[in-house]
């Protein structure tokens, strides 16, 4: 099973407002808030670290939860943000912009 | 860097005709060589209206018998140049943010030149830290509260129903402005179904509500996330300029965290004011 890599896209603008992100596509203005947990595993998204450590440091260990079953649901919610624009997702380290 | 054309005195500062529109305490300087055209936006604007030039915002109008429809869907702003170009199908306009010049070439009619007032506003007030937002606004014990909604919410409706110790400072568009320590909310003379402007006065933004028509009268304060993403789909912004869009994202989040924003559900009825003091 490869591992997943994640990255906020250059093109959004995020905040952390009382404990959800709020995030903002530039191009073309739409909005999303995050839940508590999904906020956490963005704001931890560096390019370098894993999804399963990601999963495991700020979702299993913070919110007490399966450890197979969150990263499941995580790698879901990672699809899902990547085909929003939100976050860049690859098989490899992210460095840069393009993947 | 500004142009030789920006600082070439047009023909209409010689023998033209000129209005001051003054809206949130900045005024539009409008030129035309057309008499009728100046009075139609002196009518208009009645209330917001300068009688003479105060060399901040310039515009110089040409009317032209008739440029294209008007459609709302074709509406481009992009900055080019150094000048914003602002062109739909019933108008052309151009503005330069740094000479504060531009010319607009539409019909005789108001709507156009209308919609380049409230797209210069809203990219001036971007650049310092406020917006406009569809809502109505009214002062109240001289604390001002936004209701905020898309078409059909409930923003003329709240506004009728406004007991006499409200001022209304507009039905359709309000104008928030950053200050030293908060949100001031100024009166607009741009109207929506009641078909009246707002009052041309100021007061500290003392809530915003969203409105929500129901069975019953009810505001609920909402967590700060939920509120700058409702918000956010409320403001007017024109511009394809991601630059400028960041800087709205940033100004719509520090507005939640320093007013509070409510879900307003209401009936129709003159109580749902009982729940605004």
């Amino acid at each position: 099973m490869s591992e997943k890599y994640i990255k906020p896209s250059r093109n959004i603008a995020s905040r952390m407002l009382a404990g959800e992100m709020v995030v903002m596509l530039v191009k073309d203005s739409r909005v999303f808030s995050l839940n508590a947990t999904a906020s956490a595993i963005v704001n931890a998204a560096d390019g370098s670290t894993p999804l399963r450590e990601i999963v495991a440091r700020r979702v299993v260990d913070e919110f007490e939860v399966d450890a197979e079953e969150a990263y499941q649901d995580a790698l879901a919610l990672v699809e899902s943000l990547a085909q929003e624009g939100i976050l860049l997702l690859a098989d490899h380290p992210i460095e840069q912009e393009s993947v | 860097m500004d142009t030789h054309a920006d600082l070439k005195p047009p023909l209409t500062e010689v023998c033209g005709h000129l209005t001051s529109v003054v809206i949130g305490g900045l005024p539009i300087d409008i030129h035309s060589a057309d008499p009728d055209f100046i009075a139609m936006l002196e009518r208009r604007y009645a209330g917001f209206v300068a009688t003479h030039a105060h060399g901040g915002i310039r515009l110089d109008v040409e009317v032209v018998a008739a440029v294209g429809d008007r459609d709302d869907e074709d509406l481009v702003v992009r900055y080019v140049d150094g000048r914003w170009k602002i062109e739909r199908g019933d108008f052309r306009a151009n503005w330069n943010p740094v000479s504060m010049r531009g010319s607009v070439r539409q019909g005789s009619y108001p709507y156009a030149i209308d919609s380049v007032m409230r797209i210069v506003h809203s990219l001036v007030l971007a650049e310092r830290g406020g917006f406009l937002v569809h809502s109505a606004s009214a002062v109240r014990n001289r604390r001002a509260f936004l209701f905020s909604g898309v078409s059909g919410a409930g923003k003329t409706t709240i506004s009728r129903l406004a007991p006499p110790d409200v001022t209304l400072l507009t039905d359709e568009i309000s104008y928030v402005c950053r200050t030293g320590d908060g949100y001031r909310a100024f009166g607009t003379p741009f109207a929506g179904d009641l078909d009246k402007a707002g009052m041309n006065i100021s007061a500290p933004i003392a809530g915003l509500y969203l409105l929500a028509q129901g069975r019953h009268n009810h505001a609920e304060l909402l967590p700060s996330a939920g509120a700058a993403r409702r918000l956010l789909r409320n403001i007017l912004f024109f511009a394809d300029d991601s630059a400028l869009v960041e800087r709205l994202f940033r100004t719509a989040c520090e507005f939640v965290l320093q007013v509070p924003v409510y879900e307003l559900t209401f009936q129709p009825e003159a109580e749902v004011w009982n729940l605004i003091e």
